[in-house]
């Protein structure tokens, strides 16, 4: 067995080396798949932290993805038509600035996961699950019958937002681009992991009683951990309609929110690089199975089962050595 | 006379039909040993929930250095000072014991929302767990997995926890069940130098415990404490002995 | 807005209320005997339909189609229940709805397969076409009424079910305690595929039964899957009483909502916008109703601590 460092390392190397590879082989599709793996592994990343760390199951992360994909959506439209995006009681204009829109993004899903996780907070289990499973599906709804910005058939962009210095509509700059945001958040929620904050959190998700009786106020701690949850899933929201230059209420739809926690299980719950692994494996099913038949999520689906109930601990979980600190 | 570190003032508590806390009052001296001791059944883990946290009595109210705690969630009842341990042990099983102790120590210490820095480098807290864990022998089971630990040895790593806190009061619900007699020795003869840190508030079924450790004893039976006392008091209690000693002697 | 209209939705949102709690009632079900959450109960409210359409357009019988709603749905019920579900009782719920979740995918995408991607239709008994007059001159969809009739004669089967038979009584101490009625002598995997083909039918007789006003699809299952689990939230986990009060109450809720939102909104804003807030607003309320109960009481109207 392996230490999970390495494995980490070796995934992300992988991820590099196909890029590159497949840019020396001029095959930009490649490219984009791994782009949207990249993408896609940011917002399980963001959910692992609750779900993983934390022992949040939240089943209702495609809210904040869908919140981060219509902040991008909106912004842009306006800058695109050349329209304020409110005049009253101040001017505010869209934008196709990339970190403008991530800055909205995280913090507009950050307010978001505030309240849900405020309310969801007050129950546990089962009840936890299901609240924000619903949750989800109202803002779900909410897209669909709110016509301003597309209703049901979703927003358009027609050119990729800006980033200083890039060429975003280059794909490997655009891969660059996520790689190098994806890493950053990889590095922030390692640090995470090991301070007094991770431990505390892990510690409350094994026994939570004992994290009262040591003075931890469980459910701030939760919340803040659901927030910072919601933000990476919400930023990851952002890039994902970047790179589909198109946003839709299925951001929202509940399904977006199973597809994530699909990847933490197939990459490994709680672990680091797990989401990249798994969203990873995704998308080459995706890719693979579906060229094979239309009706590929059959095969995803008993693939799905199988690793649940044989092969728990996904990927990283087979390959690595030490058991994850977790309960 | 000194002021009770933890007094619990005529705290009722019923479910349903059920009074399973009867007006009881109890405190806690500075430097003392005061076990609470009751046939099963009586309400002891209920008292000490509504004591430490988790269970809000109907009526009375606790108070720990003349500060009423009773509205207090358990989490700011231990950051106030008081300090548990459990009957089942309540550890973090997945983590090394000096992960449970260093828990204890960012607990107490506040500082639960720092997000950058290792906890595991940090050096206040460290010391802090290290000494803990010395005290009650387990350190150099510090690296090992919990789970794996025997159960003596996770009744040490609880009280481990609970001195992490530095707390003003300890309330140590059943410390020595399950504990072989060596173990059992060895952890009266360590609480019997705690109790001068902190008194000890001690529920106990080990009647020789009780009795070498106890200054004071209160007897509870069906949520009511019936005697409070020093050992020999309650040793000749004869209401005492008819509801909770001859018990046990018939058994 | 007419008195008339009022009382006609009120029965809407009524009939609404009660298809919710046939998927309601075996969701809590399941939940309370064997503490399983169970996200492919919406693939079995698909199945029932799929199973109705295809008997009603072969026999030309809606009772057949119904029965044929209900021997399907249960055998898939059972079916799952012992290649699957029963692995995941013991197991936490992050499992349980990561496999529940996978079921989903492979029911729906070999309903796919296999019925394609049209949606089919049933078509109600001519019997129950058309209106009935009821008291105060209220015309009502025959067909409608007899939805809520047999609503609520399952509804009180289940009450009677439970509190006065053997099987009742059985379910109700698995719920107190797992390992009583197995120190009882029963054999409690019988009972636990027992209890859960009966949610797997009623969730079967509900698909089939809305089949007939809605169209028979994949994935018709999940948005009444989720407004299930909202009623459960709301009624409190492992009540069927508390199931039948929350699924009224969110028929009422959403069905009330749709209606008057837009009109309240136009009474003080102009048309188009008040349909556009007032619909917006509506398709929330539910939800809102959800977050509102949360705050009072977290554990559900009926449910204990």
């Amino acid at each position: 067995m392996i230490r999970e460092r390495y494995i980490n390392a070796v995934i992300l190397a992988l991820m590099v080396i196909i890029s590159i590879a497949a840019l020396w082989m001029d095959e930009p599709f490649t490219i984009t798949l791994a782009t949207k793996a990249v993408i896609l592994a940011l917002a399980a990343v963001g959910l692992n932290l609750a779900l993983g760390q934390g022992g949040l199951v939240s089943f209702g992360h495609a809210a904040y993805f869908g919140v981060g994909g219509y902040a991008m959506g909106i912004l842009a439209s306006h800058a695109q038509n050349y329209t304020p995006l409110m005049e009253v009681p101040f001017l505010i204009e869209g934008t196709n600035q990339m970190p403008v829109i991530w800055l909205v993004a995280v913090v507009a899903s950050a307010l978001l996961a505030l309240v849900i996780g405020a309310l969801s907070l007050r129950t546990s289990g089962v009840y936890f699950i299901m609240v924000t499973l619903a949750f989800g599906q109202m803002l779900y709804y909410f897209a669909i019958s709110w016509p301003a910005y597309g209703g049901e058939d979703g927003l358009s962009i027609y050119v990729r937002n800006e980033f200083p210095g890039l060429n975003t509509l280059v794909p490997i700059q655009f891969f660059g681009l996520c790689f190098a945001v994806l890493c950053v958040v990889l590095f922030m929620v390692h640090r995470l992991n090991q301070s007094p904050f991770g431990l505390a959190l892990m510690g409350a998700h094994q026994n939570e009683e004992r994290a009262r009786t040591v003075g931890i106020n469980v459910t701030r701690l939760r919340l803040v951990a659901f927030v910072i949850s919601g933000a990476i899933t919400g930023l990851a929201g952002a890039l994902f309609a970047d790179l589909n230059r198109f946003v839709s209420p299925v951001m929202f739809d509940w399904h977006t929110s199973g597809q994530i926690m699909i990847f933490i299980i197939l990459g490994g719950v709680a672990r680091l690089c797990g989401p990249l692994a798994g969203a990873s494996l995704y998308i080459i099913l995706e890719h693979y199975l579906g060229g094979l038949s239309e009706y590929w999520q059959i095969y995803l689906g008993l693939i799905l089962l199988f690793v649940v109930l044989f092969a728990k601990g996904g990927i990283v979980g087979g390959l690595a050595r030490k058991e994850v600190r977790h309960g | 006379m000194a002021d009770p570190v933890l007094a619990v003032h005529n705290i009722s508590k019923s479910f349903g039909a059920l009074k399973a806390s009867d007006n009881v009052s109890l405190d806690l001296m500075p430097g003392e040993v005061h076990a609470l001791i009751g046939p099963n059944g009586a309400g002891k883990s209920t008292l000490i929930k509504q004591i430490a946290g988790g269970l809000t009595p109907d009526e009375g109210r606790v108070e720990l250095l003349g500060r009423d705690v009773t509205g207090l969630s358990t989490a700011a009842r231990a950051q106030a000072g008081l300090s548990r341990t459990f009957q089942i042990s309540a550890l973090a099983m997945g983590y090394t014991p000096l992960e449970n102790v260093m828990l204890g120590a960012v607990g107490q210490s506040g500082g639960v929302f720092r997000f950058f820095r290792p906890v595991m480098k940090d050096k206040m807290l460290l010391e802090r767990a290290w000494q803990a864990l010395k005290r009650v022998g387990l350190e150099e089971n510090a690296h090992a997995m919990t789970s794996e630990l025997s159960h003596g040895q996770r009744r040490q790593l609880e009280v481990a926890v609970a001195l992490t806190l530095q707390p003003k009061a300890f309330i140590m619900d059943e410390p020595m069940a399950g504990m072989g007699a060596e173990g059992s020795k060895r952890l009266t003869d360590f609480l019997h130098t705690l109790k001068e840190e902190a008194p000890i508030l001690l529920v106990e079924h080990d009647m020789d415990a009780v009795f070498a450790l106890a200054d004071r004893i209160s007897v509870l039976v069906y949520g009511k404490i019936i005697a409070t006392g020093s050992v020999d008091d309650i040793r000749n209690h004869p209401e005492v002995r008819t509801a909770y000693l001859g018990e046990e002697d018939a058994a | 807005m007419s008195t008339i209209l009022l009382i006609e939705q009120i029965l809407n949102g009524l009939q609404f209320g009660v298809m919710l709690f046939l998927m309601a009632a075996g969701l809590t079900l399941i939940f309370g005997v064997m503490g399983l959450i169970n996200l492919a109960h919406g693939a079995l409210y698909m199945v029932g339909a799929f199973a109705a359409a295809s008997m009603a357009a072969w026999t030309g019988s809606f009772t057949l189609a119904l029965i044929a709603a209900l021997v399907a749905a249960a055998m898939f019920g059972a079916l799952i229940e012992l290649t699957v579900i029963r692995r995941l009782y013991k197991r936490d719920h992050l499992d349980q709805v990561l496999a529940t979740f996978a079921l989903i995918l492979v029911f729906s995408e070999a309903t796919r397969w296999v019925f394609g991607s049209f949606p089919l239709f049933l078509d109600m008994p001519d019997a129950l076409s058309g209106t009935v007059m009821l008291p105060g001159g209220i015309e009502y969809s025959k067909y409608r009424l007899t939805i809520i009739i047999i609503g609520l004669l399952v509804a009180l089967g289940l009450f009677l079910l439970i509190a006065r038979t053997r099987v009742g009584m059985r379910i109700r101490a698995g719920e107190n305690d797992r390992e009583m009625i197995g120190a009882l002598g029963v054999d409690i995997s019988i009972l636990y595929t027992m209890v859960f083909a009966l949610g797997a039918a009623l969730a079967g007789l509900s698909g089939a039964l809305v089949g007939a006003i809605q169209s028979v699809e994949v994935g018709m299952g999940e948005p009444v899957l989720i407004l299930a689990f909202v009623v459960i939230v709301i009624g409190g986990i492992g009540s069927i009483k508390g199931a039948l009060a929350g699924a009224i109450l969110v028929g009422l809720t959403d069905t009330l909502g749709r209606t008057l939102l837009p009109v309240l909104f136009s009474t003080f804003m102009d048309a188009s916008a008040a349909t556009t807030i007032g619909s917006a607003l509506a398709s929330m309320l539910i939800y809102i109703l959800m977050a509102g109960v949360l705050i009072f009481k977290p554990t559900g109207l009926f449910g204990s601590a």
